[in-house]
């Protein structure tokens, strides 16, 4: 291709809508994200995960620090596992990944949802989306 | 509008987007199997009782348990490329090598997470 590439900063592009702003969440949660999945793969290995546990159920405990997900693991004891403080470090992974999620879902549908109408329901369905998942999950992991 | 883009199926399939277009809907892919699959294992967690269980046990199963570990990591490395491009726009004329490096990091962590998951699931 002949055209160069555009390559402004964030600072020369200017963030005016709530789209804009919502592009630059996507990417700063998915670094958020990661910083909390390696705070969990490090807790794991702290608490003992070299020992009694394999790769993948290190890396489902990362995803999501919730004790559940260690339960069929050769793991003693899981009591440090429920603690609130991993409760707190799942909670806040969990709504920065709801957040991030159902975002990216409303930019799937507006690819095929080109009407004002249609992508006002879909922001709609998004909000309660947002709200129910927040609120299950969050039963899940207190009450687990 | 919307879906009709004057573009057959068989047209679409040989789209030449080659290596970025396939992270591209690589990405989606994983992203819409990780919003399916959390959004039902959530509600089969709190609902309980033998539906439940009866879906959480396939998402125990190993199988599954490869088809969501592709979901996550290939959107978690993917996304970690956009998101260094995108920060740093200087590096967006390197993004095909940015691509390869990609490749690499998934195929080294998936292949291992895959060689795990199966070595467990036939008892190993």
């Amino acid at each position: 291709m002949a055209t160069k590439s555009r390559n402004l900063s964030i600072a020369k592009r200017g963030l005016m809508s709530f789209e804009t702003i919502m592009w630059v969440f996507t990417r700063l949660s998915a670094l958020g994200m990661y910083a909390l999945i390696l705070f969990g793969l490090i807790g794991a290995l702290i608490m003992g995960a070299r020992n009694n546990m394999n790769f993948a159920d290190v890396m489902r405990w990362g995803f999501m620090p919730n004790v559940t997900h260690v339960q069929n693991t050769d793991l003693p004891d899981t009591d440090p596992w429920a603690s609130p403080f991993w409760k707190l470090t799942a909670s806040a992974l969990l709504i920065i990944a709801v957040g991030h999620g159902v975002h990216g879902l409303v930019v799937i549908a507006d690819d095929y949802i080109a009407t004002e109408k249609g992508r006002g329901i879909v922001r709609i369905i998004s909000g309660v989306m947002i709200l129910s998942m927040i609120g299950i999950a969050l039963y899940l992991i207190w009450t687990s | 509008m919307g879906l009709n883009r004057n573009v057959s199926l068989m047209t679409a399939l040989r789209y030449k987007g080659q290596g970025p277009f396939l992270t591209f809907i690589l990405h989606r892919i994983g992203g819409l199997g990780m919003a399916i699959f959390i959004t039902v294992h959530l509600l089969a967690s709190f609902l309980g009782g033998s539906g439940g269980r009866f879906v959480n046990n396939i998402y125990e199963n190993w199988g599954f348990q490869i088809f969501i570990f592709f979901c996550v990591l290939f959107h978690a490395i993917n996304g970690l490329r956009i998101t260094i491009l995108d920060l740093f726009p200087k590096l967006i004329p390197y993004h095909r090598q940015a691509i390869t490096i990609e490749w690499v990091a998934f195929i080294a962590i998936y292949g291992f997470a895959v060689v795990t998951i199966i070595r467990t699931g036939l008892g190993g």
